[in-house]
């Protein structure tokens, strides 16, 4: 299972409470783990990433095991502890704005 | 008709307000969608429980939110807004060409007859439909494909089609107003359109009289004239008796006639409200002092209404979504600031009083008679 961790407003907008546990198959990359959690939560499609390009959103992050992976290419894999549930991979908004 | 529900699009969120028809006594619910602009909500008036409201966030993006509930409850519906084929370009600040680049979701307008009709007037300028209560979205790419597109330009606030008027006794018929283009019609239900700019001035665009260019902040219909508009542009208040063919200033007394927001009465078709601004610049009040000003006679005669309203070191906007008038008898008026009051009149502007006085910089607000 991966374990993601969605900012508050993304939290709210797919109505759960805490971090979110998805099933992936094979090994899993950025856009997989994206994939899943779209098709688990179709309320965020759009939010992370643009619908049909899946470009990253400007003010959003990945982040994982103290790693940046918002600009590894999407297919890039993530690393053995995101894979094995030890660590979560995170959505970060960016601290911008007001 | 026996109660109000004011539907208000803050910056940090949605707010429902309620009251019976005396709106005296207020009922505030809210935030909705904290922490997210919310351009705009609009009631469906063939279903009055159906709302659309307009979510978005620098963070991520345009999100659509629907109740069917009159905004007890709410939830998520399509937020995928692609241009037909291929976009093409616009002109830029600097007068480049700029590719067509989707942002938000400034104005809905549902259908008046049909609760899962509903248009939405987005930036980059264009005109979407959706006939499955905003699941799904198409552009009605007529609008962008007028031969003036390409020239268009962004105002300050974006190149954004912020007002949608669907004409009650045409359902082929609609006006749209771009910033910076100009007004537009349709007559054939959206396939082609035509700009409506004729008497229009704007003195900072190099042909004061061109085709397309304008202003336009707001256009305002009685339904039972649906030929007759007024407009607050971003200098003038205007009309047209014509459906846009020809258009004549009538700010007549007005102390300035920049401004944004512009409604017309329930039941007098010559009353309308305009909340004026110093300039394009201070984009407050004249003088410190939070006026309504009234015509009954269709423009060109004005009269300041301040009952209940702040007179002294005022220095908020209204912004163009943020008026609007409800059906009852007597007609209730209301407006939204940017320093978070929205303000009631229960009688047609004679006097006013704030339902709420610490909001959220208000940008759009809407009434549902009930």
């Amino acid at each position: 299972m991966i374990r993601v961790v969605l900012p508050a407003h993304l939290r709210t907008l797919a109505r759960v409470n805490d971090e979110v546990s998805l099933e992936v198959e094979g090994r899993a990359t950025l856009a997989s783990v994206l994939d899943a959690l779209e098709a688990r939560y179709p309320a965020l499609r759009g939010t992370i990433r643009d619908h049909d390009t899946h470009k990253r959103r400007a003010f959003v992050r990945f982040f994982a095991c103290e790693e940046d992976f918002s600009h590894e290419t999407p297919d890039t894999p993530l690393p053995e502890a995101v894979l094995t549930g030890a660590e979560p991979l995170l959505v970060v908004g960016a601290m911008a704005g007001g | 008709m026996s109660g109000v529900r004011v539907l208000v699009g803050t910056r940090k969120g949605a707010f429902v307000l309620t009251s019976d028809g005396r709106r005296d006594a207020w009922n505030v619910s809210g935030p909705h969608f904290a922490g997210w602009e919310i351009y705009h909500l609009k009631g469906s008036s063939a279903d009055p429980n159906r709302i659309y409201a307009s979510q978005s966030s620098g963070w991520f993006g345009q999100v659509m939110q629907r109740s069917n509930d009159g905004g007890a409850t709410w939830e998520p519906v399509g937020n995928k807004f692609t241009y037909d084929g291929v976009p093409g370009t616009h002109q830029w600040y600097d007068g480049t060409p700029h590719p067509w680049e989707f942002k938000r979701v400034w104005h809905l307008e549902p259908s008046l007859n049909d609760p899962d009709t509903v248009y939405a007037g987005v930036e980059d300028a264009a005109l979407f439909r959706s006939t499955d209560g905003a699941q799904t979205w198409h552009e009605l790419p007529g609008l962008r494909g007028h031969g003036s597109g390409s020239r268009w330009q962004p105002g300050a606030g974006g190149l954004c089609l912020h007002t949608i008027v669907l004409d009650p006794a045409n359902p082929k018929r609609m006006f749209i107003a771009i910033s910076a283009a100009g007004a537009f019609r349709t007559d054939d239900g959206g396939h082609t359109w035509r700009a409506i700019n004729r008497g229009l001035r704007s003195a900072g665009i190099p042909d004061p009289d061109a085709e397309v260019g304008h202003c336009v902040h707001r256009i305002a219909m009685h339904p039972s004239r649906p030929s007759v508009l007024f407009m607050q542009k971003h200098w003038d208040v205007m009309r047209t008796d014509d459906a846009g063919e020809s258009w004549r200033e009538v700010s007549g007394n007005l102390p300035t006639d920049f401004g944004f927001a512009i409604d017309v009465h329930a039941h007098e078709p010559e009353t309308i409200f305009v909340v004026p601004i110093k300039s394009d610049s201070e984009h407050f009040p004249p003088d410190g002092k939070l006026r309504v000003f009234r015509s009954r006679t269709g423009g060109d005669d004005w009269e300041a209404l301040t009952s209940g309203l702040p007179q002294r070191d005022c220095y908020v906007n209204v912004l163009r979504n943020a008026m609007a008038v409800d059906r009852l008898d007597p007609c209730g008026v209301y407006f939204g600031t940017t320093g978070g009051q929205v303000y009631v009149s229960p009688n047609g502007g004679d006097q006013w009083q704030a339902i709420v006085r610490d909001l959220p910089p208000v940008l759009s607000v809407e009434v549902q008679s009930l």
